[in-house]
Formats: C-alpha cells, sequence, structure tokens
C-alpha cells in the first residue's frame, strides 16, 4: 500500500496542516539598515552582541529567538516536543549549544541555507504524524563566522566578485503547533542532491540556481498546481544572478512564475548601498525573511499562498580546495493562511 | 623621479596581479598571488634577471612582493659564496630576516591589542 | 532545465555551463585594474619615501631596504588592527595584496580573529595561515637557486 499522505515522488501533503503558531526574528547591524529592516523583532546593533567571539553572538541570538518564540506563544520550554535546529558552523555548534541551554528533545539538521526550510518540513511531518503538540523550528547564520570558517579573516585585504553574496547575521525560529491560528503548512516537497558541475565558491547562485528550480517543478508535478494557484513564490538565498537562472529553468520546464517570484537574498539588502553585491545569504537569510516579513504579509492578508524554496550548498572549504564541485538541495514548504 | 619610476613599477606589478585574479574569475586568491610573486622574485633573481629591476625602480621593485623572493634568492646565493654548501641554507632566511621578524612580531602584538571589527 | 533524467547528465552540465556564462557577470576588470594601479603604486611610492630617508642617514641599499619594510610592516599592522585595511582593499585589490603590506595584513588578519582560540593554538599558529605557504616556496626556491649554483660554479 502506498503511504497515504505521500503525494508523486518527493511530496507530502499533511492531514490535518500543522499552524505556524508563531514567529521570532532577530538580525545583526546591516540587515537592520536594510529595507526588510521593520519586519524584524531585534535589531542588534553589535556584531558581537556583548559576547567575547562571534561565535558566541551568533549562539546568543539563536537562543533568543527559540526563547521568544515560545514566549510569544505562551508555553514554556517543556511544553516543546522537539526542537528541530541547526546552522552552518562545523559540528553546528550554534544549534547544539543552543539546545544545550533550552533543555528540549533536540533533533541537529545540517542542510545548509536551506536549513530553515528543512526544519519547517520535518517539524510538520512530526505533527501531523501525531508524534508531537509543539516543534521549535530555528536557524542562524553570522557573518563573520562563516567568512572565517568558509573564505577569509574579516579583516584581511580581499576583493569580492560581482556574484560573491553576504552572508545574514541573524536568527530566526517558528513553533508548530498542531492547532491553533496561524498560517498553516499544507505541503513540504524534499529536494534531491543536484550537482550540475558549478565549482565557483564566490557564486553559489549559479549552483543553487538548478536544486531550486527541479524542487519548485516536481512540487508544481507532484502537487498538480500551477503558478495560478500561489501569490508567491520565495527562494531562500538565490541571490540576483542565481535568482535570474531559476526563473528560467523553471520556465524552461513549463511554468512561467517569473511575476511572482522573490528571493529573500535580493530583499534584505540595498545592494547600491550596502556592497553587498549579489545579495544576501546563510541560514539566517531564508529564516529571518520568511519569520519576519513573510509572515507579516500572511497575517495581514496580502499573501494567501506561497510555495517557500530554500537552497543549500553542500559543500565544505576542504572540498572546494580538492577540486570538486558543488552539490545542492532545496526543500520546499507551501504555507497557506486560511 | 625616482618616486615616480617606484610608482609606475610598483603599480604594474599590481595591475598584472589584478588581471590574473579577475580573469580567473578569482580562482587565484590572495594566496596564490603571494606564493606566485615570491617564486617569480626568486626565479627571476637567481637568473640575475631582478636587479636591474630593483637598480632602475626602487622601492617599486624591492617593496612587492617580488622583491621579497629577490632578497631570499640573492641571500642565499651569497651565502653559498661565502660559506659554501651551508650558506644555502643560512643565507635567504638571513637576508629576509628583518621583515619576516618584524611581520611576526607586529603581527601578535596587533592580534594582542586589536579586536576585528567584523 | 533541472536534472532531466533522460538526458546524460554530461550534456546537462555542458548546457548549463552555457547558460551560467551568459548570466554571469564580469568583475570591472577597468576599475579594478586602475584601483589597483593607483593604490599600489601610491604604497611603492611611500617605501621609497623611506628608502630615501634611511638611505640618507647613511644605511646601505639593502639595510635600507630593510628598515623601510620593516615601517611598512608596522603600519599595516596598525591599519589591520584599527580594520581599515581591508577597507582599502576593496577597492585597491592587488594593489594592496602584492606589496610587502599585502603579506604583513594576511598575517595578522587571522591570527587578530584566532584570539578566542588562545594564544598558541589560535594567534600563534594562525599568523602564518598564508605567510606559511608564501615562507615555503620561499625559502624552497632560495634554497634551490642556492644549489645549482654551488653546483655550478
Amino acid at each position: 500500500m502506498a503511504a497515504p499522505k505521500k503525494l508523486g515522488q518527493q511530496t507530502v501533503m499533511f492531514q490535518n496542516p500543522p499552524v505556524i503558531a508563531a514567529t521570532a526574528t532577530i538580525v545583526g547591524p546591516k540587515e537592520g539598515q536594510g529595507p526588510l529592516a521593520h519586519t524584524f523583532d531585534k535589531v542588534v546593533e553589535d556584531p558581537y552582541y556583548a559576547e567575547k567571539c562571534w561565535e558566541k553572538a551568533e549562539r546568543r541570538m539563536l537562543e533568543e529567538v527559540m526563547q521568544t518564540v515560545i514566549k510569544k506563544a505562551v508555553l514554556a520550554p517543556a511544553n516543546i516536543d522537539y526542537l528541530l535546529a541547526g546552522d552552518l558552523l562545523n559540528q553546528i555548534i550554534s544549534a547544539g549549544f543552543t539546545a544545550r541551554s533550552l533543555g528540549i528533545p533536540f533533533i541537529g539538521l545540517y542542510g545548509a541555507c536551506a536549513t530553515m526550510y528543512e526544519g519547517l518540513a520535518l517539524g510538520a511531518i512530526l505533527i501531523d504524524g501525531g508524534f508531537a503538540d509543539y516543534v521549535v523550528v530555528g536557524a542562524s547564520s553570522h557573518y563573520s563566522t562563516a567568512e572565517r570558517q568558509y573564505r577569509f579573516p574579516t579583516e584581511q585585504g580581499v576583493q569580492r566578485p560581482p556574484t560573491a553574496q553576504w552572508t545574514v547575521t541573524g536568527a530566526g525560529a517558528a513553533l508548530l503547533a498542531r492547532t491553533g491560528a496561524g498560517p498553516v503548512v499544507t505541503h513540504a516537497t524534499i529536494g534531491k542532491v543536484l550537482d550540475l558541475g558549478q565549482g565557483d565558491p564566490n557564486d553559489f547562485g549559479s549552483a543553487m540556481a538548478p536544486a531550486a528550480a527541479d524542487t519548485i517543478v516536481r512540487h508544481l508535478q507532484d502537487t498538480a498546481r500551477g503558478p495560478q494557484d500561489f501569490d508567491l513564490f520565495l527562494t531562500g538565498d538565490l541571490g540576483i544572478y542565481g535568482k535570474g537562472l531559476a526563473d528560467q529553468l523553471v520556465r524552461e520546464r513549463g511554468f512561467d512564475i517569473g511575476n511572482k517570484f522573490a528571493d529573500c537574498g535580493t530583499m534584505i539588502y540595498d545592494h547600491q548601498k550596502q556592497d553587498t553585491h549579489a545579495g544576501g545569504s546563510g541560514c539566517a537569510c531564508a529564516a529571518v525573511v520568511t519569520c519576519g516579513y513573510l509572515m507579516q504579509q500572511m497575517l495581514t492578508g496580502k499573501i494567501k499562498r506561497v510555495l517557500g524554496v530554500a537552497t543549500g550548498a553542500l559543500l565544505s572549504p576542504l572540498t572546494t580546495k580538492q577540486g570538486e564541485t558543488i552539490p545542492v538541495i532545496a526543500h520546499a514548504v507551501a504555507i497557506e493562511m486560511r | 623621479m625616482d618616486f615616480v619610476k617606484a610608482f609606475i613599477f610598483g603599480g604594474l606589478i599590481c595591475v598584472a596581479a589584478q588581471l590574473l585574479m579577475d580573469l580567473t574569475s578569482f580562482k587565484v586568491t590572495p594566496a596564490h598571488v603571494l606564493v606566485g610573486l615570491v617564486t617569480t622574485g626568486v626565479v627571476l633573481s637567481a637568473l640575475g634577471l631582478y636587479q636591474p629591476f630593483v637598480d632602475f625602480a626602487g622601492a617599486g621593485a624591492s617593496i612587492p612582493l617580488t622583491g621579497f623572493g629577490h632578497i631570499l634568492a640573492q641571500g642565499a646565493i651569497e651565502g653559498v659564496k661565502k660559506d659554501g654548501l651551508l650558506g644555502a641554507f643560512t643565507g635567504g632566511a638571513a637576508a629576509a630576516a628583518g621583515g619576516i621578524t618584524a611581520a611576526v612580531v607586529f603581527g601578535y602584538f596587533a592580534a594582542l591589542l586589536f579586536r576585528p571589527k567584523g | 532545465m533541472p536534472v532531466d533524467p533522460n538526458k546524460p547528465l554530461e550534456i546537462q552540465k555542458k548546457q548549463y555551463q552555457q547558460m551560467v556564462n551568459r548570466a554571469k557577470p564580469r568583475p570591472p576588470i577597468l576599475r579594478n585594474t586602475f584601483w589597483a594601479f593607483i593604490v599600489g603604486g601610491i604604497i611603492c611610492a611611500i617605501g621609497q619615501g623611506f628608502l630615501n630617508y634611511f638611505k640618507g642617514l647613511g644605511l646601505s641599499a639593502l639595510e635600507a631596504g630593510t628598515a623601510s619594510a620593516i615601517v611598512l610592516v608596522f603600519f599595516t599592522a596598525l591599519f589591520t588592527g584599527l580594520g581599515v585595511y581591508d577597507e582599502i582593499a576593496k577597492y585597491g585589490g592587488a594593489g594592496t595584496i602584492v606589496p610587502i603590506t599585502g603579506f604583513a595584513n594576511s598575517m595578522v588578519a587571522p591570527a587578530m580573529e584566532a584570539r578566542p582560540e588562545g594564544l598558541v593554538l589560535g594567534v600563534g599558529a594562525r599568523l602564518f595561515t598564508i605567510a606559511g605557504p608564501i615562507l615555503t616556496f620561499g625559502f624552497t626556491f632560495a634554497w634551490l637557486a642556492a644549489i645549482l649554483y654551488y653546483l655550478f660554479t
């Protein structure tokens, strides 16, 4: 017998769609100067957030959004069944150390910049499967911790090519509940890992665009829906050039999403003024724009149904040095306001 | 006049390195550029081709990292002339010791005194 | 063209590469090289100033060269610490990498970031992240040159 909630090849449909009962966001100074500043709960002006090092600052941000989102839903950590979280740092230390202080059963995730959506999909599966009442999902990134680990020391004199993206400093969290008021998660499409031979570590957009396109097309085919069924297709951090490529790839497959297509990475900064080149990136990019901007738009009724698609580049500095190309992934979650 | 010569010659080496990075879409990183320059400097110097540049452009040839390679190579060769085979092991490092020690010591203190802005 | 199971992946990779090449912006080469020339030139001219000054004090050409390099390294460490050097490098590009100041910057920058990891395995080790390869290649090739000189003269 086929799995009753599975739809098509890669999509699941939730019988009792889990509710996004609350979200919380926190961002760093640069994001606080960007066009979406008003959609975030808190802007921290100090990139160290009064901690000794950036890693601790990132951790503190993630911990704070977790606590805020639980508080917003008028719950306590003891009420939460699972904590699903991840980040970009080696051994996902931001998530692991955050879980240490929260005391919630923890499932660590790594999906690079797609982590938030991997969490939303898994959280919804846990709840609709009857394994949980409340699940908290979160992800974080920090410009300086990511630069340190993936690229160059921040004070080193390096020029960034036009395709480079700027890692978002911040953290976002969402609380999924079995019942309640708010936008609901209706479907999730788990992406396949692709690799179309792109190896430039300064151009994740071109590497990730095929994954985004593949998951979008797969979702539409699995659910027998079309672009007309959605108000918005929101990708995580393709950036300016990656978004253009993804748009083209989806079009080649017979779907025109052009005028409904937005990318968190192109929205979070003012590229002319903020010197961010191709746009934002990092786990926090999709997380804070989804938990901030998107939730506001849905709660005020401006957007009814959205397909959120976060992309991740599953490389490490080691694989780049060893001459490997970049494997990429994209997970999609359909969210609607009922 | 020596300022103009230093400016132009030094600037041109930088232009070459910039083109190398831009035209390879940044696969050539700053580390590759620096290593490449030192090696080039050593090779040119050993062939006797770098000293004329230093005579002509002064700091324009000695300040770029090719000049560092030049000092290493000349030091090692001078070492051989003076001390024979042992000089090959001591000459290069001795000639470049000033710059290296300065970079280590000042780098260490800067790391202690300052906190990166991020 | 999300991966089509009916077509060989290698062909799709090629097609996609062509698509990326069309979309990918080129770095502003003219602007970059212009600023590399100006900034690199200025740093060398400043070096010439110190060189002349130390020669004026009666130092030999070699000694004056070392002394001016030390002064430039000092100021680079200072400006890197103050967070100014990477801002200049945004425009200067190779102009800030190629001179000895770029060497100094590549030592200070990783070291100061590694302060939270301690003095030995943090600062001490990371000073040589990029300086290490430079010294490795510089020493090795200079040694080779000297050995060849020894053998053939």
